[in-house]
């Protein structure tokens, strides 16, 4: 049934394009790897310059997407192959299992007797969850999963559910769909911070990445919300590390186009919890542009934070403090700067970087390239902060719905 | 509703309450006999409930939240009663809780009786779609619209078509290796656009007025002096941008001295095929180009203008070579953002750009030169440059600047109303007002509520949500291109065609009398008793999408198809006449009636049970409080909440009932309101703050504390601070003692 338009990717973009795409009047499928929609919106604390949480507008995605009946989605879900071409595509997509079926009614009980823990990935494995958990508060669907590199299959779940929502037997599928269009809207994935030697990740546990900052802000966080430090000493400054991975002919080339911005929204996570703290930003050029500029100008108010252009050479560790080392570019020169904390501001770097979908064409980074009957969506597309994403993505599917009218 | 049929499920640990006692009200207060099941969401509870006759449904469950479309079903009202996230995950179970799940029955099953089945509001519509603007964004967007089936008007008040792009010697590279100009994209776009049968082209023409409602404006334009007229169902505004007067900036040479001149002047000599010196007619050799020449600056433009870093470097490329000769970049960041960067790096390449991050001390002739005295470089020193040219890099002003005046919406109003509004609209005086008019509106849109889209701050067109982002406040228009952000062509482009996939999604929803974002689908209208109506305005005042016109004694003229069906004005209503079919005031009003207030005069420890009334918004306040009880945490089982659509919905005729039969205190939660508002409908938490300062006068008639009613902004993740909040509540109104309306 060739008509209905495929869109790979339930994080924000994805979310945007099919909803957009089925309150337009078309059918929409949604693929999604993860076993809940929401994509990387779901892991952060707030957006930038409006300080909301994500999940206010996910609420509302959501919404629309339980009363549409023109949207599908499928989770744990991926899209393995992508052949036809516009108009009459063939997509094969392998269907993970969940081991728990609609049935569930996410009371709960099966995690309370689970005897197993896995790292949990959505707070980037800072903190553990049962091998049957639900994924998030606002998860959607709003049902259980079991992960099955950790799960024993001991059966405790099984026996204490109720609602015989749980099959421990479930196998992996494969699904083939017929499709028109296609909106790429895989996302990115925070550029790993272990190639980045000099800075120290790994070797300081104080060294952190900027979306595990997210995630420690956060209330559903592993530390709910409180932002700490490994000796649990009250954190009396704090180094944000810009470009840590982009503009960087090793690592990423371009720019990710949000990073100056999520670090001056960060500061703000750090301000409320420490009125005193000093925070530093060692920038390249900071990036706020358009009407983002209102926030940098709002960010600059507070004088406790610095702004000091000049790349991050090293980060090396005192008795007690880390040490910054960098070049200040306007004086000329070398400073060190001790902190407690050191926030590296990664980039984003396409999530097809190391998985690519065969049949869908890619640029040397991993960019996705738009061809007939097939719309990069977001960061697939290129960098984008939020509100870029889901431009692009409103774009994606107009251009996916005209291939369904012709 | 005429049937109403009432299910309790008792999975989930809602079997730890009295179910026999949850049926007796079922049974000997309603006289419905209900059916209890296990596990009511399973496929077969479900196709029992899908197969009941009855037109009304309450399902006492979970939150409806979970499990919406199980219970969606076509053709009948269904009335959520959360008992699981509502009542046994966020209380213990005790006569208490109990009562509190009695009380949800009650109020859920009133709802479901006084619902009503609605009509869609059916007109005949057009799906024609207006373009005003015929820049890169207009064409594209006109374009787009033709491509994907529908017909197109392109509106354009120069004599031709292309905007500032056409005036471009070269465009931007946009595939790598970005090192290669293009030729500006628009000329292949007007050729397409002019020779497309679906689009029609109306040149040197500006609208004189847009009346009516989505697929169906009227619009009349005048063309050279010849009116127009043709009925479209959505607009996309593309009226782009206008350059900062560079006349203000005369600390920085211009006008002062003939070799500075703009980048726009740049790339017209540059279009004529040489760079030269305005004084003497000759070549320029070394040209300077100093940055952010407004921007960033609080006395010109505060913001950034996106692009002028990209111009600047792809201009001192034109100097390289069509002169030969060096270009100086002086910039405060270079703002080269995303890809763009590759871009930046290809300059970078030539050795005879030369960029330094600076600012800019003096400007002055000197032996027939121009000398820029720059200090804070990079280069450990400050520098001296003596330039043949100076080029400054000025910024972009939104077409809609100082369009939207709160004078136009508020034309009676002697401060203004709303915060969000008042802190990027400073009020205007009178005269400034005549000024603008004298500038001409660009929409002349037939809206009580003022000719032209509403702006954000610099004159931005909406949308103020992340999330959302060509979400405005006039459904079926939609601003693409420079006129909603500084943006360049590239962006522009991918602009016009999300605005376009809106302005489509419009047409093709209100030919079914639905409405859009955030309740899209929804066909239930407000339904307005004029006989009535008391021509007070405040309806038509207070609707932030504009659906409501008036007639010149102040009564209101519903637009439906403009509606977002947000509830705002049945909640301005001191008449209580505005109700929709599912979503009304007698809905409300006998659901709070509903409540069992203990009476002290017969029933034994009533004076312990104090009755409260949580209305909570149901986009984010009601989803914290669910997140609450799935994470175990409690709150005052006094309380009864009240899910509304915004906060904006809850008229003070709400409080005044819910006082007078004996409701202890009232608490409204609703979304974060001011410049930064996070609320879906604008202004509906805003509202209702306003609104509770002027119940503050009903209090004090019926003698009783102002304490009994707050209002208080929570977000969605709040889940940790919302039962206190209610906790907190509680405790301060009890101190105050109970409401001695009891009984009455």
């Amino acid at each position: 049934m060739a008509g209905e338009i495929l869109v790979i990717g339930g994080g924000i973009a994805g979310l945007t394009a099919a909803i957009e795409v089925a309150e337009t009047g078309y059918d929409v499928i949604l693929v999604e790897k993860n076993p809940y929609l929401g994509g990387r919106v779901a892991q952060l604390n707030k957006y930038f310059p409006k300080l909301c949480p994500p999940f206010c507008g996910l609420e509302i995605f959501f919404k629309r997407i339980k009363s549409n009946p023109k949207v599908k989605f499928f989770t744990n879900a991926e899209v393995i192959k992508v052949e036809g071409e516009a108009g009459n595509f063939t997509v094969t997509v392998k269907l993970k299992p969940r081991y728990v079926n609609e049935n569930c009614t996410a009371c709960g009980e099966c995690a309370k007797v689970c005897p197993i823990e896995r790292p949990n990935e959505f707070n980037l494995g800072l903190d553990k969850t049962k091998a049957i958990y639900l994924p998030n508060e606002i998860a959607m669907p709003f049902m259980y999963v079991i992960n099955d590199r950790y799960c024993d299959k001991c059966g405790k779940c099984v026996e204490v559910c109720k609602y015989n929502a749980i099959d421990l037997n479930e196998t992996e599928k494969e699904m083939t769909l017929n499709v028109s269009a296609i909106v790429v809207a895989t996302g990115w994935k925070p550029y790993d911070a272990k190639k980045l030697e000099n800075l120290g990740y790994g070797k300081y546990k104080d060294v952190i990445t900027n979306m595990e900052l997210e995630r420690m802000a956060s209330i559903n966080g592993p530390t709910e919300g409180k932002i700490t430090i490994s000796d649990g000493r009250p954190i009396e400054s704090v180094a944000f590390v810009q470009c840590a991975g982009s503009r960087d002919e090793n690592h990423l080339p371009f720019c990710s186009a949000v990073c100056c911005l999520a670090s001056m929204k960060e500061a703000t996570y750090i301000r409320e919890q420490y009125p005193d703290a000093k925070i530093y930003i060692f920038y390249i050029d900071i990036r706020a542009f358009g009407r983002y500029e209102d926030f940098y100008n709002k960010i600059k108010e507070d004088d406790k934070i610095q702004f000091i252009k000049g790349k991050v050479a090293k980060i090396e560790k005192d008795v007690e403090k880390l040490i910054v080392i960098a070049e200040d570019t306007i004086s000329g020169r070398k400073i060190e700067v001790p902190v407690d904390l050191v926030v590296l501001a990664t980039g984003m770097q396409p999530s097809s970087a190391d998985y690519k979908i065969p049949g869908i064409e890619y640029d040397e980074y991993g960019f996705v390239k738009e061809k007939e009957g097939i719309y990069p969506a977001g960061v697939a597309a290129k960098p984008l902060e939020v509100a870029g994403a889901n431009e692009s993505a409103t774009a994606a599917a107009l251009k996916a719905i005209q291939i369904v009218r012709r | 509703m005429n049937k109403v049929s009432v299910y309790i499920c008792t999975g989930c640990g809602i079997d730890k309450l009295d179910i026999e006692r949850l049926k007796k009200v079922s049974q000997e207060e309603y006289g419905i006999e209900p059916v209890v099941h296990p596990h009511l969401c399973s496929k077969e509870g479900a196709e029992i409930v899908r197969n009941d006759e009855a037109d009304g449904i309450v399902i006492a469950a979970c939150s409806p939240r979970v499990k919406t479309n199980v219970f969606d079903i076509e053709g009948k009202y269904v009335e959520r009663v959360n008992l699981r996230e509502g009542v046994v995950w966020s209380h213990d179970i005790d006569e208490h809780a109990q009562e509190l799940a009695e009380d949800y029955l009650r109020m859920g099953i009133v709802k479901a009786q006084k619902a009503q089945i609605p009509e869609p509001y059916l007109q005949e519509t057009s799906k024609d779609i207006l373009v005003v603007g015929g820049g890169v964004t207009g064409l594209t967007a006109a374009l787009e619209i033709a491509k994907a089936g529908y017909k197109a008007y392109l509106v354009e008040k120069e004599p031709n078509l292309g905007g500032w792009l056409a005036k471009n010697y070269k465009a931007l590279p946009t595939a790598p290796p970005y090192n290669r100009f293009e030729e500006p994209i628009v000329y292949r776009l007007i050729e397409e656009v002019t020779s497309n049968g679906n689009i029609t082209v109306y040149t040197s023409s500006t609208i004189e007025s847009i009346s009516g409602q989505p697929g169906m404006f009227d619009v009349t334009i005048n063309q050279n002096g010849n009116q127009v007229q043709f009925r479209v169902g959505a607009i996309v505004v593309a009226t782009g941008w206008k350059p900062y007067d560079a006349k203000k900036l005369e600390n920085l040479g211009y006008g002062k001295y003939k070799d500075v001149i703009t980048n726009l002047e740049l790339e017209q000599m540059a279009k004529e095929g040489k760079i030269i010196r305005p004084s003497d007619g000759k070549e320029a050799k070394d040209v300077v180009f100093i940055q952010c020449a407004g921007q960033r600056d609080p006395n010109h433009l505060p913001y950034c203008s996106s692009v002028c870093c990209l111009v600047s470097l792809k201009q001192a490329k034109y100097v390289r070579e069509l002169s030969n000769g060096h270009a100086f970049i002086i910039y405060k960041d270079m703002r080269t953002v995303g890809i763009w960067e590759e871009f930046y790096k290809e300059m970078q390449q030539d050795e005879g750009i030369f960029l330094t991050k600076g600012e800019v001390t003096s400007i002055y002739e000197e032996d027939r030169k121009i000398v820029v005295e720059v200090t804070d470089t990079l280069l450990g020193e400050d520098l001296k440059i003596k330039a043949d040219l100076v080029v400054l890099a000025t910024g972009m002003e939104s077409t809609l600047k100082g369009l939207y005046t709160v004078k136009e919406e508020f034309p009676d109003e002697k401060t203004v109303p709303y915060k969000h509004i008042y802190e990027l609209h400073p009020i205007k005086s009178e005269e400034e007002v005549e000024e603008l008019k004298k500038i001409g509106h660009i929409l002349n849109l037939k809206y009580r509520q003022g000719p032209e889209l509403p702006t954000l701050r610099y004159g931005f067109s909406d949308s103020n949500y992340i999330c959302f982002p060509y979400e405005s406040r006039r459904l079926g228009i939609y601003a693409a291109g420079c006129v909603r952000a500084p943006m360049d062509a590239a962006a522009c482009i991918e602009d016009a065609r999300g605005a376009v996939l809106k302005a489509i999604q419009a047409v093709e929803l209100v030919a079914e009398g639905k409405t859009t974002f955030p309740r899209t689908g929804d066909i239930d209208y407000p339904q307005f008793f004029l006989q009535r109506c008391t021509q007070c305005k405040r309806c038509t005042e207070e609707c932030p999408f504009g659906a409501l016109d008036e007639d010149e004694k102040g009564t209101p003229q519903p637009n439906p198809l403009r509606c977002r069906r947000c509830g705002i004005c049945f909640g301005a209503c001191p008449e209580r006449i505005i109700s929709f079919r599912q979503y009304s005031i007698d809905q409300i009003s006998s659901a709070i009636r509903a409540i069992h207030v203990p009476d002290p005069s017969w029933e034994e420890g009533a004076e312990e049970k104090f009755r409260f009334i949580v209305f909570a918004c149901e986009n984010d306040a009601y989803p914290a409080l669910d997140m609450a009880a799935l994470n175990g945490l409690k709150y005052s089982p006094l309380v009864r909440v009240i899910p509304v659509r915004c906060l904006g919905s809850v008229n003070t005729v709400f409080i005044a009932d819910a006082l007078s039969s004996g409701i202890d205190g009232i608490l409204l939660l609703g979304c974060k309101f001011g410049q930064d508002y996070q609320c879906h409908f604008i202004r509906g938490s805003e509202l209702a703050n306003r609104r509770m300062e002027n119940v503050q006068e009903t209090l004090q008639r019926l003698v009783l504390e102002s304490e009994r009613v707050k209002v208080i902004e929570v977000s969605i993740t709040d889940w940790d601070k919302v039962p206190k909040i209610i906790n907190e509540f509680v405790d301060n109104v009890k101190q105050l003692g109970a409401n001695p309306y009891k009984g009455f």
